[in-house]
């Protein structure tokens, strides 16, 4: 029983997913109020590299005090199963004050399934917390906030991003790392049979300078095209939102999001897109974040610079026309 | 004694057996045969009304006339089909006793002069007619032929013309060897005689025999022809216009229960009456020519349509011949009618805009099968998805927009004092706006017009606010019945709550099903009005002083719900003429009018490969009246639908869109 | 092959959300329930499975306003068997749900559970990993495609980026749906009156709501934004201007 803060670090194909380092931050933020320390715990196969070696991409460290590493064959992957049975021996062994995983596809898989089986509290869709123990959450699409004190003894957590930046999670040194012993993880009822990389899409949104993206708001398939003369003309291209993907307007390589790419564009031109959490994810590290929306209370005014309440469709042939005067005159 | 004229008589009676037993046949298997496949139809009433309409529409050939000069052709074809129809059976007639007498003349009618001479004059109008027809087929080939088989009308045209002239040549010979006592009645004959007057009298008497032959062997041909394809329509014309619908064109018919089927997949869930329908079709392409949806490149066309359901259904008859008719939904049919033999998005593609119907000079009912099989796709969930959403936001909201019912009244917010709630208050006038109204952004102007404009002139009304539902006019068009029914109980329940006088409408596919598909589910009995016709009346009455002349050159487009399906041309002309402006009409006026595609569910659907959006074409044509700087409106998608196209065309400062409601706004 | 489909119904978000009195709970005056989208994928996903392998599917959903509606319109795209669970479920959270459903589905001997990856009201983790959790079934979320096989199946799980790794789960498991291998279909409204006729929903009752294994909230509250975007009026010609040259300050033109 300790009052130490355990951060399951989320990595996927040799690379620390930057959840990670947002969870590192929150955890931090709870030990202050705890006393303890903070943990990653790091599961895989031969993986202690994720921890001892920098970034390849920012070139930091785990902040966290110590790193607790787990080493089996079945973990080299991510699969819930081996990593559920593996989390639960440490967590039951350990007692730690909290365990934070990511509102993810690894630590969805998780979280609540520990809380029957260890009978842990939990508390999902947390975004910050305070020094004195308490969280706060975000539910319904972003639109509801609820607080409370952080149950215990030990609370399981999910965190969204969104509350802390990246680089306060990070650190200019490794911590140090102990290996921790797993008895068994068998049976093994989720087994990996492989990848399947994403559409290799024409454009990487990811590099671009300017994107034009669409959501509901287009309302079609056809009006799509709109957004395409405008993105040419501003030297970008489209991206979308979810809904957006899902109706096959655009392909996945284009999808701008929790479940898709997170972009840092000069600017995003945010069209008919209300700003839904899964999709804000995805632009917070944009330079300007530009609205258009006929719903002033759609959450994507509290992230973006600017904003119109215009209806797009009487705007943006208008728009274009200008940026092509704007350009040739 | 084996002369030549008992072998006549003999050939002549065998001819016309053969002929004859063949044409019975066919017809036997197309009328009888498969019609009895069909679903029931009628009952059939208003006799005096029906009679009428053979008298106006067939002898008088009215909706012919709606193509000018193809139409009087066609007039004198027919008329001249039918006045020497009795010229054939003397023909028949003269042939079968000619072992008796080989000159025999049918009494009264083979020896009434004037008849000779109207005969006369009408075989040669008959040999204009066709040749200008020929020229029309062959040279000018206009499009509403495209798809039509060009080249059975081209032969049936050289019948006639064969039958014709071999019938001038038999007359005219005839005269010269003195054997016609009607002579001096046979002008033309003498002429075509003439021709002949060189050749020796044994020869001319052999000629006559061959120009007999010739006429009586076309005849019998043409007549074993007849059934097939679009000839039949000279069979089924009569009835078809004696059976034709009654009912108020804006009224769809209710979904028989098929067992529980709903909608129609094979052919013979059509009813007999429907199928009646497809062997009238004459292909001949008006109603393609004024077709919104195949003007725009879509690929329905309501004739082409009609061909290949009339296809389907002989060869579906055919097929079905071999088994019991119990059986005959189990006779698995590959390639499917609706599917693959008519495609889903050609059922898609149609506006529901009813200028086929109105166009058709036989009154086949082109939107009625589209319906009944978009009813089939609606329960096979074969619904696009853009149309699924639609769905799906009126099922949950009672509006396509997907917004809270609670918002539908938001726009009343600013209005001082507060506009009636006709749930809480008895009102004269109930006013049930519609969705576009009430939702759409950038209607809101024109909706508290309406509003100020109604206070204005001392209205007493009131809206449901947040009980209002669609009405479902569009629904029952894109075929989803149950959910018409749904939020017609909705709509019903709040209305029997509510006590007024009137119903007012600003919207008119609103104000069709309201008028005329609610009160047969037992509401509405009410009078319904559109706006402009209540504004007619309160212009007649003098209870509206206009203290403007506007005077803009304004041109005026009827919506399809108003005006052809409910016949409402003149009230809004007459108010805009009273706001004081001048109206100049559009070529395609009145029930001409062009749809502007929104309808039939359309706007709710995605476009699909146009190459131009009916409501360009129409602004197109709108602009080509240089004096016209405004375009008036009377439906809230028709404003939505122009004003988008007036940008797309890029005439923003050429022309501008109002609904007429803005005119009497700025005039009072 | 016995597949059930566990379905939440959730506060519609069309509509304008308020708290409480309480300060601690959403208002129910106003809030209209509807079916959790990722439970809709996850009764295509089930009627698809049923279509290719000839399963039989059973619905379960909590009785709360709406759930008939929701429960016929899923016997109209086919599922065999319907079930409403009876209890006290306005205030309950998921861990209570997924306690009161487990021991009524342990019954019903599935071979695959699905239900939605998430819902828009989950605070306490989601339905899906909770019951894995009571029925020590494994689980795996955010599934887009699912096809069974001999005592297990293979599944295609969604990663960010559009990566996606496929897997062998072996059953009995819970798979939590993201999206359905094709849209959830339509059902036409007639179709569905016609279910309400012909289809029964089977009541059972759930034992006590356990809500232990939740947060206790002291506090809902709409957010204030941090910050709020600069608001560009006028009409659209007056906000492309504004905007082009905002785009040329940034250097983008």
């Amino acid at each position: 029983m300790n009052q130490d803060i355990y951060v399951v670090i989320e990595h996927l194909r040799g690379q620390v997913a930057e959840i990670s380092y947002v969870m590192l931050a929150g955890g931090r933020e709870l030990a202050k109020g705890f006393g303890g320390s903070v943990a990653a715990v790091l599961l895989g196969n031969k993986a202690q590299g994720l921890a001892a070696n920098p970034s390849p991409t920012s070139g930091k460290y785990l902040a966290a005090d110590k790193v607790l590493y787990m080493d089996h064959p079945a973990l080299s992957d991510f699969t819930s199963d081996a990593y559920q049975k593996a989390l639960a021996e440490l967590i039951a062994r350990d007692q730690p004050r909290a365990v934070i995983f990511g509102s993810t596809s690894i630590g969805t898989d998780l979280a609540s399934t520990l809380s029957i089986k260890l009978n842990l509290p939990m508390v999902s869709s947390c975004s910050s917390f305070s020094a004195d123990g308490k969280f706060t959450s975000q539910i319904c699409g972003g639109k509801i906030m609820a607080e409370g004190e952080l149950p215990g003894p030990t609370a399981l957590i999910t965190m969204v991003p969104g509350g802390y930046k990246t680089e306060q999670g990070q650190n200019s040194r490794a911590p140090a790392l102990t290996q921790v012993e797993i008895s068994s993880v068998e049976p093994v009822r989720v087994t990996l049979a492989g990848y399947i990389e994403p559409e290799s899409g024409d454009v990487d949104i990811a590099k671009e300078k300017v994107l034009v993206s669409v959501g509901r708001g287009i309302q079609n398939q056809d009006n799509i095209v709109l957004a395409e003369e405008l993105a040419k003309a501003l030297g970008g291209v489209v991206s979308g939102s979810r809904p957006v993907i899902d109706q096959g307007w655009l392909s996945t390589s284009r999808l701008v999001g929790k479940s898709g790419k997170s972009v840092k564009p000069k600017i995003y031109l945010a069209l008919g897109i209300s700003g839904a959490p899964e999709h804000a994810e995805g632009i917070t590290t944009s330079d300007t974040i530009i609205a258009i929306n006929t719903d002033p209370a759609a959450p994507i005014f509290g992230i973006a610079k600017y904003g119109s309440e215009i209806d797009l469709f009487d705007l943006i042939e208008i728009l274009t026309e200008k940026v092509k005067q704007s350009k040739g005159g | 004694m084996i002369t030549y004229d008992v072998i006549k008589s003999i050939l002549v009676l065998l001819a016309l057996l053969v002929a004859g037993g063949i044409f019975l046949w066919r017809v036997y298997q197309l009328l009888w045969v498969n019609l009895r496949l069909g679903r029931p139809s009628g009952p059939f009433k208003q006799w005096g009304e029906r009679i009428k309409g053979v008298v106006v529409y067939v002898a008088g050939q009215f909706r012919l006339f709606r193509v000018l000069i193809p139409g009087t052709g066609h007039f004198f074809i027919f008329w001249g089909f039918l006045i020497l129809s009795l010229t054939i059976l003397q023909a028949i007639v003269e042939g079968l006793v000619s072992f008796a007498n080989p000159y025999f003349l049918i009494p009264l009618i083979g020896s009434f002069g004037p008849l000779a001479l109207l005969q006369d004059l009408f075989a040669v109008l008959v040999m204009v007619a066709v040749i200008y027809a020929l020229v029309v087929r062959l040279i000018v080939n206009p499009k509403r032929y495209l798809g039509s088989h060009k080249s059975q009308g081209v032969m049936v045209l050289m019948f006639i013309f064969t039958i014709m002239f071999s019938l001038l040549v038999m007359n005219g010979l005839r005269i010269n060897l003195g054997q016609d006592p009607l002579h001096i009645w046979r002008p033309i004959s003498t002429v075509v005689g003439r021709i002949f007057s060189g050749v020796v009298a044994g020869t001319q008497e052999v000629i006559i025999e061959i120009a007999y032959w010739i006429h009586l062997c076309v005849v019998l041909i043409f007549l074993t022809e007849l059934p097939e394809g679009k000839h039949f329509h000279v069979v089924t014309s009569v009835p078809a216009v004696l059976l034709r619908n009654l009912e108020p064109h804006g009224k769809l018919p209710a979904t028989p229960d098929l067992n529980g089927q709903i909608g129609v997949s094979t052919i013979e869930q059509f009813r007999w009456r429907q199928m009646f329908d497809f062997y009238t079709c004459t292909e001949c392409g008006r109603c393609q020519d004024v077709c919104p949806a195949y003007a725009s490149g879509l690929p329905l066309s309501p004739k082409l349509l009609m061909m290949e359901l009339r296809d389907n259904l002989k060869e579906r008859g055919a097929a079905l011949k071999t088994h019991s008719l119990t059986g005959t939904s189990q006779v698995a049919q590959k390639p499917t009618l609706v599917g693959d033999v008519i495609s889903e998005s050609v059922l898609w593609s149609c506006t529901t805009c009813f200028a086929c119907d109105q166009e058709c000079p036989l009154f086949i009912e082109h939107i009625s099968p589209i319906v009944d099989m978009r009813r089939f796709l609606v329960i096979e969930g074969r619904v696009g998805t853009e149309l699924q959403d639609a769905l799906a936001n009126l099922g949950r909201y009672g509006n396509s927009f997907g917004q809270s019912e609670r918002m539908r009244a938001r726009w009343t917010q600013p209005i001082q004092p507060p506009i009636k709630d006709a749930r809480r208050e008895p009102v004269e006038y109930l006013w049930f706006l519609g969705d576009y109204a009430s939702y759409s952004p950038a209607l809101t102007d024109i909706t508290v017009k309406t509003a100020e404009v109604f206070r204005k002139v001392g209205l007493d009304f009131g809206i449901l606010y947040d009980s209002e539902r669609n009405a479902g006019n569009d629904i029952r068009r894109v075929g989803e019945e149950g959910l018409f029914e749904m939020l017609l109980e909705k709509n019903s329940a709040a209305l029997s709550k509510c006590t007024y006088q009137a119903i007012v409408t600003t919207d008119p596919h609103t104000y069709n099903t309201l008028k005329n598909e609610y009160p047969e589910n037992g509401i509405c009995h009410h009078p319904v009005l559109h706006y402009t016709e209540l504004l007619d009346q309160l212009i007649t009455a003098g209870k509206i002083k206009f203290s403007k002349k506007l005077g803009y050159k304004v041109t005026y487009h009827d919506p399809c719900y108003l005006g052809r399906y409910n016949g409402v041309y003149d009230a809004p002309r007459r108010v805009i003429e009273a706001t004081g402006c001048e109206l100049i009409e559009m070529p395609r006026h009145k029930d001409e009018s062009f749809c502007c595609g929104a309808g039939g569910g359309r706007i709710w659907m995605a476009e699909g490969e146009i190459q131009e959006r009916p409501s360009e074409s129409r602004i197109r044509e709108a602009v080509k009246l240089e004096k016209v700087t405004t375009f008036i409106v009377a439906c809230p998608k028709d404003v939505t639908m122009f004003r988008d196209a007036v940008k797309t065309t890029g005439n923003e400062t050429r022309i501008e869109v109002k609904d007429l409601i803005e005119l009497v706004h700025a005039a009072l | 092959m016995n597949i059930i489909i566990l379905v939440k119904l959730v506060p519609d978000l069309v509509e304008e959300l308020a708290i409480d009195s309480s300060g601690n709970k959403l208002d129910t005056a106003w809030l209209r329930m509807i079916i959790n989208e990722f439970d809709d994928h996850a009764i295509e996903q089930g009627i698809l499975l049923k279509e290719r392998h000839g399963a039989v599917v059973t619905v379960v959903a909590p009785d709360l306003e709406g759930v008939d509606d929701v429960l016929f319109t899923a016997a109209a795209k086919g599922a065999d068997k319907l079930i409403k669970i009876k209890g006290d479920f306005a205030g309950t959270n998921n861990h209570a749900m997924a306690r009161a459903f487990s021991a009524i589905v342990k019954e019903l001997q599935p071979d695959l559970v699905l239900t939605g990856v998430q819902a828009n009201n989950d605070l306490d983790g989601s339905l899906g990993p909770l019951m894995a959790g009571c029925l020590e079934m494994p689980y795996v979320g955010y599934i887009s495609g699912v096809t069974l096989g001999d005592g297990k199946s293979k599944i295609r799980k969604e990663y960010p980026g559009g990566l996606i790794a496929e897997m062998d789960v072996s059953l009995p498991a819970v798979l939590g749906i993201q999206a359905a291998e094709q849209p959830p279909r339509y059902v036409a409204v007639s179709k569905v009156r016609q279910m309400m006729k012909t289809s029964t929903i089977e009541e059972r009752t759930a034992p006590d709501l356990d809500m232990a294994g939740g947060p206790t909230i002291s506090r809902m509250f709409q957010p204030e934004a941090a910050q709020h975007a600069t608001m560009i009026t006028g009409n659209p010609e007056e906000v492309a201007t504004k905007l082009v040259a905002i785009f040329k300050e940034l250097g983008v033109l």
